[in-house]
């Protein structure tokens, strides 16, 4: 049986930033709602169901809030599912939101993921001591490191790859108005000269702790038609995979799950050549020597060959295939929301309005989220075009 | 509770606490603010109803609620039931009574307690007020509980004029206590450990060693079964330097977090690496466990102090390229 | 839509689970005994979707552990709900549903035993106007219940005979940890405990995982001699507040029963962890008389966290499959006093 093709005709985003005083959580996620409402010019009346995905639970303290954000959210008398797919889960949530349309059970549905980081501590709440363990990885940098040293092994790239992609990303990130860090004057020199946290990751190539929200809607074929929206980014394919945290000889550098969903999805999406035929990506890179890491995993380059691309720029707006161009998890990292903040700033870049970061001409655009240890991966195609099978 | 070695498992008890802070939001930090004032706002639907607490978005508009206006501190019980044994942080640490409170001049009830020593002393219809902390500080604790009030009592209606909110954030302290157990295949492991034994298990089906061993694994989802000991020395796979503080460290940095694989053993786990210079560690380095004094151990992997160089030469990279 | 059925069950429950809270003792066996059921093994599945939690479990990223009893290299297509399993299902069934995957295993597991249950579950509830009084699970449903018993909706001598029913009944389910031949005077002859609910009227806090095999047409037939097939799969959620919903009636219970379609059931497996919400429950759905409650004993008897839904929806397949019920229709809810509902109805023949 045929999928009902479905796009998103509308993204909504909050501001990214250390601390949102201003709202309360469901403020917080109302901000993103009501402006990707909006963008698709529907109303509470129009949606038939919500999707909201988050990472733990620990993080604001609250068990289950999408129970305590139902009725804010106009979720009341409708289906409402929440995921958690760990680090992954924006895109997962996003995967789950356009399952429902593409399986015909609904034509119009509300995906919102978020994190409010500053009510707590994340390191606090994903390191909590567990008995008879001793903890010596000090956070996700801690537990990272380690296999970011293994993949300078591997490949032989230079030491100043990872700076590159920080300084790049945040360069991007100054023309994302929603983008969390606006640091002005970031290069390759500073980055390398800020201080080292996780040796071989130094602060400058690490994601900051931001409140933020990121929604979506997205419609059936036929409720695009309805919607008057004329440049819907189409959901060409979606992939999953997930694999063991730790296993016997498991490969942490360029992990199978990884390598598994993007070959389904190129396969499902059509394409044959990836670095040909898709025009930007919006991929998640938390600490900036992921970007070669997942340049490799994803198919964009040979296995080692991936620093190449950044080395020479093909990463960059302009570039071959440019990587977050809206600054990234570089810039911006409400955990939960991060993986649909890729997804909906892929959508975007097909939609043609990304704005200042716009990739002229973007009409295949890649989203990518991954979570918990290298191991649970979501990915989306989008496209100007309405796919053709 | 100090683990038992009678038991199938280990126990051991684990905590998660953390003092949440919370930012209120335009409508909640009024009505917080108003509640230190001994004050109470509901929220005025688009229907015109009145409730308290007020909704931040109203339930059939969406749109979100801009006008709170003061109602009584007097109400009535719709409904209630009897806490027996109260949980921690609960409003009163004596048996009480959970009830829905309409307060004079709102249209929805609000959940507190109601302070009575029976389920006698409390019923539907009664009569009740307010009873505020003695120190209020904006929060919906600023109402200690309700308290029986006379039926002839006129309430205080509380007219006055709030500025700009004052509280606009609350702290939330999350407190629980929790029974941590073991599978059985890491009691085992944390078991050996006291006696100074890394013992490891193998797969049956892929007959790959694990350690700690596994309650399933993790490619065949089946238990490892048969017991390995292992030795304590091994090959430094790949490691960090940490250098950034965090909360509940326990560990001077810098210090070097590596994977450290024993030998005989396919998989490699974390550990501290001390005695040698930070910038002179490498990977592929060989590695030998230092233990805690013997009468320090206990069913932990702390017992293990930190790996130091064994001073041997170090392993060729394809040895081990295949575990990073 | 697809035709898709239930085609395989397997539940373990117990008061308190001497082991991790990983729940990997628990999942192992019953993989194990979905493979058993189907004559299948993992690579005849094309899904797997999980329900759990966090704060049952005490730390961040519970689940992540319990794939480990899938046995995940190579990679398998998989997700997560923080829900119980039944909407874990239902993401299962949507993914069916999109023509991608034609199998699924979906499972659910927690050890409530672990902590304060009724404490922890407080932390569902408005962090800022409610969660910091920690009002519990019962008292919540104390709330309830005294509403509808003080407005005649129902009475002490209905909520005890389903007390005694269920506890009755459960005596030959051999997973039930509260069971035994009860009568409503057994029941009344209790003493209160949070008044107006007796101990007997709470569900037991208990520990548990199930897992469950869901396939599409022929793929069904071939695991399945008689398969479950679902008709309608339907949910809804209210606003939390106790005072914006009616907690007499259940709104989003009647208006998924509706969706999915209540006509002919002769058997209704309802999620109801205390006794007068199995009340609520059934005027909702507008069951009659004639239809078989729980014979399972239900949630009363046996309410393992995360997995209690879905134990629901299998006790139900397993009548179909046994040729006891042509249709049957089984509940989930989650959230504080009825908050959100679950509908699937399963019938012994394809289609409508
Ligand atoms: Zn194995």
């Amino acid at each position: 049986m045929a999928k009902i093709p479905a796009a998103v005709i509308g993204v909504g985003q909050t501001k990214y930033q250390a601390l949102r005083a201003d709202v309360s959580m469901a403020g917080l996620l109302r901000e993103a709602v009501d402006r990707a409402l909006l963008d698709a010019g529907v109303t509470f009346d129009d949606i038939d169901a919500v999707v909201v995905g988050k990472a733990p639970d620990l993080f604001e303290g609250v068990m289950m809030p999408e129970l305590y954000l139902a009725d804010a959210l106009g979720a009341s008398g409708k289906p409402l599912l929440r995921v958690h797919t760990a680090g992954s889960v924006g895109g997962s949530t996003a995967i789950v939101a356009a399952s429902l349309v593409q399986a015909g059970i609904h034509e119009r549905v509300l995906t919102v993921a978020f994190e409010k980081q500053s009510e707590s501590n994340a390191m606090w709440a994903l390191s909590i001591p567990v008995p008879f363990i001793m903890p010596v990885h000090a956070g996700a940098g801690g537990y990272f490191a380690p296999h970011v040293r293994s993949y300078i092994r591997r490949s032989g790239a230079p030491l100043h790859i990872g700076a590159m992609v920080a300084a790049k990303d945040r360069q991007n990130a100054l023309k994302n108005p929603y983008a969390h860090l606006h640091n002005e004057g970031t290069t390759v020199e500073s980055v390398l000269a800020s201080t080292m946290l996780w040796d071989p990751i130094r602060f400058d190539e690490t994601c900051p702790s931001s409140d933020g929200a990121c929604a979506m809607v997205i419609a059936s074929e036929t409720a695009v038609e309805k919607s008057g929206i004329t440049n819907p980014a189409w959901i060409h394919a979606t992939q999953m995979r997930s694999e063991p945290t730790t296993a016997a000889e498991r490969d942490q550098v360029n992990p199978q799950a990884g390598r598994d969903a993007s070959a389904a999805l190129w396969k499902q999406a059509g394409i044959t050549n990836p670095i040909e035929e898709i025009d930007c990506a919006e991929v998640y890179v938390p600490f900036s020597w992921f970007e070669p890491m997942w340049l490799e995993n994803l198919g964009f380059a040979a296995p080692g060959d991936g620093w190449k691309l950044t080395e020479a720029g093909e990463t960059a707006i302009g570039g071959k295939i440019p990587f977050n161009m809206s600054g990234g998890v570089l810039s911006s990292n409400p955990i939960g929301a991060s993986g649909m903040i890729r997804f909906a700033e892929a959508a975007l870049q097909v939609m043609g309005e990304a704005g200042e970061h716009q990739v002229d001409g973007a009409r295949k655009a890649l989203g990518h989220a991954y979570g918990g240890g290298s191991q649970f991966f979501s990915m989306w195609v989008v496209g100007a075009d309405k796919p053709a099978h | 509770m100090a683990p038992t070695t009678e038991s199938r498992v280990l126990h051991a008890p684990m905590k998660v606490e953390f003092d949440y802070t919370r930012s209120l939001g335009s409508v909640l930090s009024q009505f917080m603010s108003a509640l230190k004032q001994h004050s109470v706002l509901g929220g005025v639907l688009a229907d015109g109803r009145v409730v308290v607490p007020p909704p931040e978005f109203d339930p059939v508009t969406h749109l979100a609620i801009t006008e709170l206006v003061p109602v009584s501190d007097h109400g009535t019980v719709q409904s209630w039931s009897w806490v027996p044994e109260p949980v921690s942080q609960q409003p009163l640490d004596k048996p009480f009574a959970f009830a829905q409170v309409l307060l004079d001049g709102s249209d929805a009830p609000m959940l507190h307690a109601v302070d009575v020593d029976a389920p006698a002393d409390i019923s539907t219809g009664m009569r009740v007020r307010v009873r505020w902390a003695e120190e209020t500080i904006g929060s919906i604790r600023d109402i200690a509980c309700f308290e029986p009030a006379g039926d002839s009592e006129t309430s205080g209606s509380a007219s006055m004029d709030f500025g700009p909110p004052e509280v606009t954030g609350m702290i939330s302290p999350v407190n629980l206590a929790y029974d941590y157990a073991a599978s059985p295949e890491e009691t085992k492991f944390f078991r050996g450990l006291s006696e100074g034994k890394l013992f490891g298990q193998r797969c049956p089906v892929c007959e790959k060693v694990y350690i700690p061993p596994r309650g399933a694994c993790p490619v065949d989802g089946v238990p490892t079964a048969e017991e390995i000991e292992l030795p304590d020395r091994g090959t430094l796979t790949t490691y960090c330097v940490v250098n950034v503080p965090f909360k509940g460290q326990t560990i001077p940095i810098p210090y070097v977090s590596a994977y450290v694989l024993l030998d005989g053993a396919d998989i490699a786990f974390l550990h501290l690496i001390l005695d040698i210079d930070a910038a002179d560690v490498r990977m592929g380095m060989r590695v030998e466990a230092v233990w805690k004094p013997r009468e320090e151990w206990t069913t932990s992997l702390d017992n293990i102090r930190y790996f130091r160089p064994t001073g041997e030469p170090d392993a060729e990279y394809d040895t081990y390229k295949h575990h990073l | 839509m697809r035709d898709v059925a239930v085609v395989g069950f397997a539940q373990r429950q117990m008061k308190e689970l001497d082991g991790s809270p990983t729940c990997l003792e628990l999942l192992v066996p019953i993989l194990g005994e979905l493979y058993q059921q189907t004559g299948w093994t993992k690579s005849d599945i094309g899904f797997w979707c999980s329900g759990s939690s966090d704060y049952l479990a005490g730390r961040s990223f519970s689940f992540v552990s319990a794939v480990d009893a899938i046995g995940t290299l190579p990679p398998v297509m998989e997700s997560h709900v923080e829900m119980d399993a039944a909407w874990a299902l239902y993401e299962a069934w949507v993914k069916i549903q999109t023509g991608e995957v034609d199998t699924a295993i979906v499972y659910g597991f927690g050890k409530s035993s672990a902590g304060i249950l009724r404490r922890i579950l407080a932390l569902q509830l408005d962090p800022y106007t409610a969660q910091p009084l920690w009002p519990d699970t019962v008292s919540l449903a104390g709330i309830q219940a005294r509403e509808g018993l003080e407005k005649g909706l129902w009475d002490e001598a209905a909520m005890a005979s389903v007390v005694a029913r269920s506890m009755s009944d459960a005596a030959s389910n051999e997973w039930a940890i509260r069971k035994g031949a009860t009568s409503p005077a057994d029941v009344l002859a209790q003493s209160m405990y949070a008044d107006p609910l007796r101990r007997w009227d709470c569900a037991p806090v208990s520990d548990g995982a199930s897992g469950m095999v869901l396939a599409a047409g022929d793929r069904a037939l071939e695991a399945c001699e008689r398969p479950a097939w679902i008709t309608g799969f339907e949910h809804r959620i209210e606003p939390i507040a106790l005072n914006a919903r009616s907690l007499v009636t259940s709104t989003s219970t009647a208006s998924a029963g509706a969706a999915s379609g209540t006509a002919g059931v002769d058997l209704a497996e309802l999620h109801a962890p205390f006794s007068h919400q199995e009340l609520i429950l059934r005027s909702s759905l507008g069951l009659g008389d004639d239809v078989r409650i729980n014979p399972s004993g239900g949630a009363l008897t046996a309410n393992p966290m995360f997995s209690a839904g879905v134990n629901r929806i299998g006790e139900a397949a397993k009548q179909i499959w046994a040729g006891t019920s042509d249709k049957a229709l089984a509940h989930a809810t989650s959230g504080p006093a009825l908050q959100q509902n679950l509908v699937i109805t399963l019938d012994s023949q394809k289609g409508n």
